[in-house]
């Protein structure tokens, strides 16, 4: 995209795959079936960080709706914003790129550091080079990556990606990571984790010391002031933004905000919804490259700002998804993710708001199971905290895909019988009866139902049988008495 | 005070557990009202709407509303159902605008069991009685769509015997979710793993709720985890007196 007007409602070769073919089905499966796993995911608890978080905030509500509001205000006007944003960041030298595609990322950030000669590149927490596979860019080009956010430098030791937005390694124990930094490191093997973490800082500051290029995502933009906004735990962002000589920055266009009074109210939020802190160990602003008499930063600093399906969303029914900050507050509330992990989801985005993005990001029949594998409970709308309706967006994404005709026939067909059904009362009461007295029989004296035909309910249930009645029947006999 | 009050059963009451819509017309006429239910009604469409079948929701959306049109209040003993009617009926008839101000009275005159009989009927008295100890789980869509947390519970104070033990997380989805249950049954059975886990733990009696989805759900895990003596209960059966208190259920 060469600016930013360039929304386009032609379907973008985004170049991104899905991690992984199997389904979701069989990915979910495995997680249910692999007890490292559960015991992680039963041990991982951010919903009760941010329970806590959020107690000091006294007018929770308010700042939630007006952190919505800011967003929105960001999408509506969101040419003007990275109009300005541009305009402002090259004005302190920054060099501001547009990535259209997945493709693109990858191709700008390999050319900025094969002109530079770059040999290393470190990176910080970057969920949209996790879109664009843009390690095996570099790696592809000749170059060695490093990730420095501890949770991603496991992961990225294991060869895997992330399961969750801001704990991308909280599917694994301490006996993994220890295993992993022996295998690594060629160091004794410590299971300790004040230990694991000493020994990833002193690998780690090799790194940082050696490499030319730091790449991180950028949690936000500023449009009044050019300014690129990172929020983190590890102090390793700082170290990327300003030990080599180049600083590169990803982020999506969706992620500008007007002034730095909406960042100061989104932080409120962000920290406390994603991990309960009142605010994170470090929040960067990095407005332009090393000034003159300045005595640390980058010498080069490029943003690279990514479209990659998301203008497609604006001014459509699933523009709320583009509020999003990020937390991760959707995935710890959602009974599903809690306990499938992030894996099972195949892509980037785990958890509710990874069932909206996926199917709009790669293609609706690309996930077809996302969003449908959700109770629609809404443990995350009500924690969000720009207030995206995530199982109003899934929902919408199920009428999508009917529409298209992509749900199987025998779910057609059974919702349709069932709709014809229900609006022919006598055929219905007939039915029901019958079910009825079948369902008493089956269940017999133990009034139990063991197995039902299709198995989805009775694998792990059983079914309480009818009384043998229905209540419209019983209702007409008591009104004849 | 005689309110007419329409009482929407259900699809799952009038198939599974017809004694619960018995218990809500029971309640309804003890707070003196004047109770009707519309003979021809079945479903109010949410299978269809969660599905995305958004058509077929809406044929039953129209049933549901000429047939309780001329009612002062709707009643369900269904958080579920309930919050279908009156949160998404007038998004689902959104093309429909002829429908339009039938679906928004409709909605605005519809309500969750204990929703009514606490802040419309003020039902003061009881009939049910209840000898032991309950524990009680808010249902998602009564609880987040219709605000449903302290109507059953006040009402439960009222009953004679009855000590509510609450358990640590009564707001945490029981993983029901309609076709979801069926669709991803593992996922399912394991969300409703940690319900039980967390019923079992308060040592209460009976869990008892507000929606039959949850019920059969949870009943189900409970069974097919060697729990027999749990027992399960709609709210209706405890307040109304009700309940089955001999068998399995
Ligand atoms: S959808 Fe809301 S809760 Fe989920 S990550 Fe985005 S901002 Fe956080």
């Amino acid at each position: 995209m060469t600016t930013p007007h360039a929304s386009g409602a032609s379907t973008p070769n985004t170049g991104a795959r899905p991690h992984s073919t199997i389904s979701f089905k069989d990915r979910a499966h495995d997680r249910l079936n692999d007890a490292k796993v559960q015991r992680a995911m039963r041990n991982f608890n951010l919903a009760g960080a941010r329970a806590r978080g959020v107690l000091d905030l006294e007018n929770l509500e308010d700042i939630r709706t007006s952190a919505a509001a800011i967003r929105d205000r960001s999408l509506a006007m969101l040419d003007v914003w990275l109009e300005r944003f541009e305009r402002e960041a090259t004005r302190r030298g920054v060099t501001v790129h547009w990535a259209e595609s997945h493709d693109d990322i990858n191709r700008i950030t390999v050319e900025i550091a094969k002109a530079n000669g770059v040999k290393k590149v470190i990176k910080s927490k970057s969920m949209v080079s996790e879109e664009s596979h843009l390690n095996a860019a570099i790696e592809a080009a000749g170059m060695k990556v490093v990730e420095t956010d501890l949770g991603e430098y496991i992961v990225q030791l294991a060869g895997e990606t992330p399961s969750h937005i801001i704990a991308p390694a909280i599917h694994k124990n301490r006996d993994d990571v220890a295993d992993l930094f022996h295998e690594h490191h060629k160091t004794p093997r410590n299971n300790d984790p004040a230990v694991l973490t000493m020994e990833a800082r002193k690998f780690l500051r090799e790194h940082f010391l050696s490499a030319d290029m730091g790449i991180t995502g950028g949690n936000f933009l500023i449009a009044e002031t050019g300014s690129l906004v990172l929020v983190t735990n590890e102090g390793n962002g700082r170290m990327t933004t300003t030990m080599p000589r180049i600083h590169v920055a990803i982020t999506g266009i969706e992620k500008v905000l007007g002034t730095m009074e909406d960042l100061s109210c989104i932080l409120r939020l962000l920290t406390r919804s994603a991990t309960g802190q009142s605010i994170s160990n470090y929040i960067t602003v990095n407005t332009g490259p090393k000034q003159a008499g300045d005595s640390d930063g980058p010498e080069q600093m490029h943003v690279i700002i990514v479209d990659a399906g998301r203008a497609r969303l604006l001014g459509t029914d699933m523009q709320e998804a583009l509020r999003c900050i990020r937390c991760g507050a959707c995935m710890n509330h959602c009974p599903v993710y809690q306990n499938i992990g992030g894996h099972a989801y195949g892509w980037v985005y785990p958890g509710p708001i990874g069932s909206v993005l996926t199917p709009n990001y790669i293609g609706l029949e690309k996930a077809l199971d996302l969003p449908h594998a959700a109770t629609l409970c809404n443990q995350c709308g009500v924690v969000c905290p720009v207030k995206i309706p995530l199982p109003e967006l899934m929902r919408k994404l199920r009428e999508k895909q009917t529409e298209r005709g992509l749900r199987p026939w025998q779910e057609r067909t059974g919702l349709r019988l069932w709709s014809w059904l229900a609006q022919r009362p006598s055929l219905y009461g007939l039915a029901t009866r019958v079910a009825a007295r079948l369902g008493k029989s089956v269940g017999g004296a133990e009034r139990t139902i063991h197995r039902l035909p299709g198995k989805g309910w009775t694998e792990g249930r059983d079914m309480p049988a009818p009384q043998g009645k229905t209540f419209r029947e019983l209702y007409a006999e008591r009104n004849r008495k | 005070m005689f309110l007419k009050v329409g009482l929407f059963v259900t699809c799952l009451v009038d198939l599974m557990r017809p004694r619960i819509g018995f218990a809500a017309l029971k309640l309804l006429e003890s707070a003196g009202c004047e109770v009707v239910v519309p003979e021809a009604q079945t479903c109010c469409g949410q299978p269809g709407y969660n599905s995305g079948d958004r058509p077929a929701a809406q044929a039953l959306a129209l049933k549901v509303l000429r047939e309780f049109d001329d009612c002062d209040y709707v009643v369900s003993p269904s958080g579920s159902c309930g919050g279908m009617i009156r949160a998404h009926y007038v998004e689902l008839l959104a093309e429909l605008p002829q429908h339009a101000d039938a679906a928004r009275r409709l909605a605005a005159k519809t309500y969750e069991l204990t929703d009514f009989l606490v802040n419309v009927a003020k039902l003061e008295v009881v009939p049910g009685r209840f000898p032991g100890t309950i524990t009680y789980h808010d249902s998602c869509s009564g609880l987040r769509e219709l605000g449903v947390k302290t109507q059953p519970r006040a009402l439960l104070a009222k009953v004679p015997g009855l000590e509510l033990k609450e358990m640590a997380t009564p707001e945490y989805c029981c993983g029901f979710g309609g076709t979801f249950s069926v669709k991803y049954g593992e996922i399912s059975s394991r969300i409703a793993e940690r319900k039980c886990e967390d019923i079992t733990t308060t040592g209460a009696d009976a869990v008892v709720l507000g929606d039959l989805g949850c019920m059969l759900n949870i009943e189900g895990r409970l069974r097919r985890r060697g729990d027999s003596h749990t027992r399960v209960y709609h709210v209706a059966e405890v307040l109304a007196g009700v309940e089955d208190t001999d068998g399995n259920r």
